[in-house]
């Protein structure tokens, strides 16, 4: 029965689709109506194919780990993409003839800033979360993952979410809200996929066999939780037309940035902090071989980060036409946040307790705990920041973008290796192929990383005290394009320190390939195919 | 549920009710007796790498 059903509404999404390739106001809209058609065509051919097969059993003595597998795979992929659009765009800062003329209007940098953003934090960072999600929920609940076939849908469903976001904004299909960039029908489709992910999840805590629900799970449940609540709120638009993918927003003004930056600071605190933490809290107990330093500790950094962070938002707003008051709040709590964060990487640190030395013989755990030190350096970082005094100086300066780096960088990057790290070889059922070339990959991300904090410190503390020096009658001492010049060696520092940190990427993605390759002879009863 | 009525809320008992439960998880996080518990959730990582628990040995889990 409900095959006929998908079969009805994948036809009916499939020629919608050709009316909307045939309709459509606009190129992106037009060749996203393509993509949605072919995707919605195969999935009925491949949906027909099937229907009326006889079941094929679940085998329940084993843990689902193909979406594992592929959101592993994914998150490899679309990290090396991400780190490639990231250096070519910072080369573009440097030399901006890279913004070449025949690429105008596709691939110049305010185009493509909004892909890396994005294939770094949502592609690479979502398939992350999503493989750790899968993988410690099911281990953590010792059952089998809930809903069948819904966890690949909430894989694929993802993949075709990054697809469209990511071509969207190569042809100007942007909302213009930072982070939040893909436009109406895009946040529809995601809204679809994060219910089916919640869902999942929730299944499979539900029909648990621990009684207690591990740490790690709370923060991915609070992550995905909290996406969703903060990706439908600033999403909250209405289209010009069905057949266009322009739209408007409902709150303006003032409210709309108190809104977006409520969404901006969140994604951070609950994408990209309470999901890796929730990595952090199964992935370092697991490569130290010794249990989390203080539960106790760990459900109070909990607690602490969930009661703390939604506020935090209105720091992006200092001296704006956000009230005062609001933006002292912002301020205020996020200063108080030093507190659960270093309370939490304390815990990860501690961790190693009479471990230590396992330092010295395990790169992949030397990655998590460098994962650590930068979450520490940069939860200290962000704080002061927020104060008003200092943001005077930082906001609009590369030292945003720098801070910016040293956590999605060193903090998000590094957790996300070392579970790669750790989960290709658990998931395939081998050894790691090289640990050489995982400290190879550990020291030129990590000195990439530094080349590229140290780099935006010096040129955005520069570019502010530039921007503010007044002569003695008060007139401004410099101009915009003075500011620019002084920058370009810097810009050039933080370009090879991206390149750095891409090569070590690279040389990841060789060791994982070689490590799956080394299981290609071991019976593949349930592997799947590599994209 | 209009500004005002959401503005008086977390002006005065929101506020006061936010603080307290949040207390309260610390205060239930310290309890007596929580040690045990404690150790043993930390020791959940460790229990079911490979396979799910089977439903023959249900108390395995404790």
């Amino acid at each position: 029965m409900s095959d006929y059903l998908k079969l009805a509404v994948l036809g009916l999404v499939t020629v919608f689709a050709a009316m909307g390739a045939n309709y459509g106001l606009d190129v992106a809209y037009k060749v996203h109506a393509w993509i949605i058609m072919a995707v919605a065509g195969g999935t009925f051919l491949w949906q027909l194919r099937r229907t009326g097969e006889p079941a094929v059993p679940v085998p329940t003595g084993e843990y689902m780990d193909g979406p594992v597998r592929a959101a592993a795979i994914a998150t490899a992929f679309w990290g090396i993409v991400g780190f490639l659009a990231g250096v070519f765009i910072a080369f573009q800062l440097a030399f901006p003839a890279l913004n070449f003329d025949w690429a105008q209007g596709y691939a110049n940098f305010g185009r493509l800033r909004p892909l890396h953003t994005s294939a770094v934090i949502f592609a690479f960072g979502g398939n992350a979360l999503i493989a750790a999600s899968f993988y410690i929920v099911q281990r953590t609940s010792a059952v089998r993952m809930w809903g069948g076939g819904l966890s690949w849908f909430v894989f694929w469903g993802y993949q075709l979410f990054i697809v469209l976001a990511a071509t969207g904004y190569l042809m100007g299909s942007t909302q213009g809200q930072e982070y939040a960039e893909p436009e109406w029908y895009v946040d529809l489709w995601l809204t679809v996929v994060w219910v089916a992910f919640l869902l999942v999840y929730l299944g499979t805590i539900l029909k648990r066999k621990e009684p207690h629900i591990y740490v790690a799970n709370w923060f991915l449940l609070s992550f995905i939780v909290t996406v969703a609540l903060l990706h439908v709120v600033n999403n909250l638009s209405i289209p010009v037309s069905i057949w266009g993918s322009r739209s408007v927003q409902v709150f303006s003004g003032v409210q709309n940035a108190m809104t977006q930056w409520w969404y901006g600071h969140n994604a951070v605190g609950f994408f990209l902090t309470a999901g890796f933490l929730g990595m952090m809290y199964y992935f370092i107990p697991k490569q130290a071989e010794r249990p989390v330093y203080s539960y106790k500790l760990s459900i109070i950094h909990f607690w602490a980060l969930i009661f703390l962070y939604i506020w935090a938002g209105p720091h992006h707003l200092h001296y704006t036409a956000l009230p005062d008051w609001a933006s002292t709040l912002g301020m205020v709590f996020s200063i108080i946040l030093w507190m659960p964060s270093w309370g939490g990487m304390i815990n990860g640190l501690m961790t190693l307790q009479g471990a230590w030395d396992k330092l010295r013989t395990d790169p992949i755990l030397r990655m998590m705990v460098t994962s650590l030190a930068f979450y520490g350096m940069s939860t200290f970082e962000g704080p002061m920041m927020s104060i008003r005094a200092v943001n005077s100086l930082s906001h609009y300066t590369d030292w945003t973008i720098g801070h910016v780096h040293s956590g999605a960088l060193g903090w998000n990057g590094m957790i996300t290796f070392g579970m790669l790290y750790y989960l290709f070889p658990k998931l395939w059922h081998v050894k790691l192929y090289s640990l050489r070339a995982v400290s190879w990959h550990f020291w030129l991300a990590t000195v990439g990383i530094v080349l590229y904090a140290a780099s935006m410190w010096v040129t955005g503390i520069m570019e502010g005290l530039m921007w503010r020096e007044v002569d003695a009658q008060g007139f401004l001492v410099n101009s915009f394009a003075d500011t620019v010049e002084a920058k370009f060696p810097m810009y050039v520092v933080r370009g090879l320190g991206g390149i750095m940190f891409l090569s070590g990427a690279l040389i990841m993605a060789w060791n994982l390939w070689m490590t799956v390759r080394s299981a290609g002879n071991k019976p593949a009863s349930d592997l799947v195919p590599a994209e | 549920m209009d500004y005002e009525f959401l503005r008086g809320l977390s002006g005065s008992i929101g506020t006061v009710l936010l603080v307290a439960s949040f207390a309260g998880f610390v205060i239930f996080a310290f309890r007596p007796g929580s040690k045990r518990v404690h150790r043993d959730s930390a020791e959940i990582p460790f229990r079911h790498d490979d396979a799910p628990a089977r439903d023959d040995a249900g108390q395995e889990a404790q």
